[in-house]
């Protein structure tokens, strides 16, 4: 793909490294999270399910400035941790926190039903068969939701390498630290003659976004075919 | 010894049960929606009851008045499932093994080979749930119990699901599992059949209440529970022994009040069995009948008769030592003057008697 410039590439790979820690980051919390609201009845779950589905419905721009008055150095959570020497607004982890907080509710969804559909009736088999709660979900229930991990996993790096809204407000537009592949396309149509480097993004983006979802396709088959299947 | 005292509610249904059982195999017997799955679920630990006290063999692992309640995981009983419940994503195998990393004394691997190779599932091992038959499913579940090393089994209707002649199959199994481990087995079952074969104790449930509990014998022929058992299931079980195999396909068969000529076309002279004998299919005659088709006419005593639904009544027979449960409409008492202490006749027609009743 030599026909991109350097700073595309630069934008390609932020995306990419932004999009992946966002994805890695949020999976063991999405499943706890998964696991919590499909299977525990506790006081103020309504509330939990709502605060984690909020960046679905918020405008972007709300769920960026949100995030910027709690993380910016002077916020409440961002003064912590400047103390701890982490900055988040204005750089690529930043990016990312933005990118996981949007994609989460996707996440926990995708996974959620995937906990809803094992039987609880093969966790409660587990339970009499010595096995303590722990040890029920790491080798029946977790075994069993593998598609659907993979399906929220996919489906957060795609939503994370589209972030736009909450990312140019949290953490801006700076090229080589914060531009993603969105915020670069936009930034090209914002330039004279750009338009034929937003069309290359453009076509990488697709490109990309296509090639995550048939390869989660592809494999969460072969892991559901596997589970059920007959010949192992 | 299993020691249960249950009290628990949930939408409009009381469970109100205490009873104690010995060691071997105590059927939960009565119809559906009675509670048997109740019981059996706050034994394994998934069901917390309002109150109760639940121990077995002295070990208690529920007691509610002492705050006790032993969570499933630390119960150590074997529940096999009506619907088996394999684990899909494992192999036969690995579901087998399961509960072995969790027991505290494992079974070694010539016990392991024991009881798959008595469960016949050595050619299974490899396979996944999803490609085994139900009765296949029905043994792999078996075994899965067996080899978490329970303390004891539950089993609810663990034959349910199957047709009649895959319970044909797997009941040997069920026997041979009674026999050969000292495991106290809590079988849930609304099938007089399956109750007949297996259960040393019956308990009989009843809108979550116990009506009677006692040797299978004792409760199965017991006149004034039969209605209990239902019309057409109502009948007592006696123990035989295979004299000799006739060559017309009818097995002699020694009971405690003299032979009889039953069709069973496999049996070994020697081998112990249990006959059900409904109570509907047992005819009295005061006399010694002649001329009558039916092989067999055993001298019997009236020993209770007891009023059922409609115009007929139940009479317990004794025959030697054991018990036989007739139902005869109450005409035919009054007119041959039956009455207790009597001496009579039972006709049993052999081939009244269903290939699942004897074994």
């Amino acid at each position: 793909m030599s026909w991109l410039s350097p700073s595309d590439w630069q934008a390609v790979a932020l995306s990419l490294k932004v999009a992946g820690w966002a994805t890695a980051l949020s999976l063991p919390p999405g499943v706890f999270m998964a696991y919590a609201l499909a299977r525990w009845r506790f006081p103020g779950r309504g509330l939990v399910n709502g605060v984690v589905h909020l960046p679905l419905i918020l405008p972007p721009v709300v769920t960026g400035y949100l995030l910027l008055i709690g993380f910016a150095p002077n916020g409440v959570i961002g003064g912590v941790l400047a103390k701890l020497g982490i900055t988040l607004a204005f750089t690529w982890r930043g990016a990312a926190l933005a990118a996981a907080v949007m994609a989460f509710p996707l996440m926990v969804r995708a996974i959620r039903l995937a906990i809803e559909a094992v039987d609880p009736k093969l966790e409660e088999a587990a339970a009499t068969l010595g096995a303590s709660r722990l040890w029920v979900f790491a080798t029946i229930t977790l075994p069993l939701i593998v598609p659907g991990i993979l399906a929220g996993a996919i489906t957060a790096f795609a939503k994370a390498m589209g972030e736009f809204g909450a990312t140019i407000t949290f953490v801006s537009n700076i090229p080589g630290q914060t531009q993603t592949l969105p915020l670069a396309i936009y930034s090209q149509l914002q330039v004279p003659g750009g338009e034929a480097s937003a069309a290359r993004l453009a076509a990488v983006s697709v490109t990309l976004a296509l090639g995550a979802l048939l390869a989660s396709e592809w494999l969460a088959r072969r892991i559901a075919a596997r589970i059920a299947g007959g010949n192992g | 010894m299993l020691e249960i005292a249950l009290h628990h509610r949930h939408t409009g249904f009381t469970l109100d049960i205490g009873l104690r059982a010995p060691d071997g195999v105590t059927a939960l017997f009565g119809p559906s929606g009675a509670g048997k799955t109740t019981v059996v679920n706050a034994v394994a630990g998934l069901l917390r009851p309002e109150r109760g006290r639940i121990a077995v063999n002295g070990e208690v692992l529920l007691d509610t008045e002492a705050g006790i309640f032993l969570p499933p995981h630390a119960r150590r009983v074997g529940y096999v499932f009506q619907d088996a419940r394999l684990f899909p994503h494992l192999s036969v195998k690995s579901n087998l093994l399961y509960g072995r990393r969790f027991a505290s004394s494992r079974k070694d691997g010539s016990e392991i080979d024991r009881i798959v190779e008595m469960l016949g599932l050595g050619a299974l091992l490899e396979r996944r749930p999803a490609s085994l038959s139900g009765g296949e499913k029905s043994r792999v579940a078996l075994g899965r119990a067996i080899l978490s090393n329970p303390r004891m089994l539950l089993m609810d209707e663990p034959l349910a699901a199957l047709d009649a002649a895959r319970k044909a199959e797997i009941l040997p199994y069920f026997e041979r599992l009674r026999d050969e481990f000292q495991l106290p087995i809590l079988y849930v079952s609304h099938a007089p059949a399956e109750v007949a074969r297996l259960a040393t104790t019956v308990a009989l449930i009843e809108a979550g209440h116990l009506r009677g509990i006692g040797p299978a014998r004792e409760i199965l022929s017991d006149p004034s529970l039969a209605p209990a058992l239902g019309m057409r299931e109502a009948g007592a079980v006696i123990s035989g022994r295979v004299v000799a195999q006739e060559e017309d396909g009818l097995a002699r068969i020694e009971t405690a009040g003299g032979e009889v000529l039953l069709p069973y076309p496999s049996g070994q002279p020697g081998q112990a069995l249990r006959l059900r004998i409904h109570a509907g299919d047992v005819t009295l005659s005061v006399p010694r009948p002649a001329g009558l088709s039916a092989l067999n006419i055993l001298p019997v005593v009236i020993k209770q008769i007891r009023p059922a639904d409609g115009p007929s009544v139940y009479l317990r027979l004794a025959l030697g030592g054991e018990h036989l449960l007739a139902r005869l409409t109450t005409r035919s008492v009054s007119a041959l003057g039956l009455t207790e202490g009597r001496m009579c006749h039972a006709i049993i027609k052999a081939m009244s008697v269903a290939s699942e009743d004897v074994g």
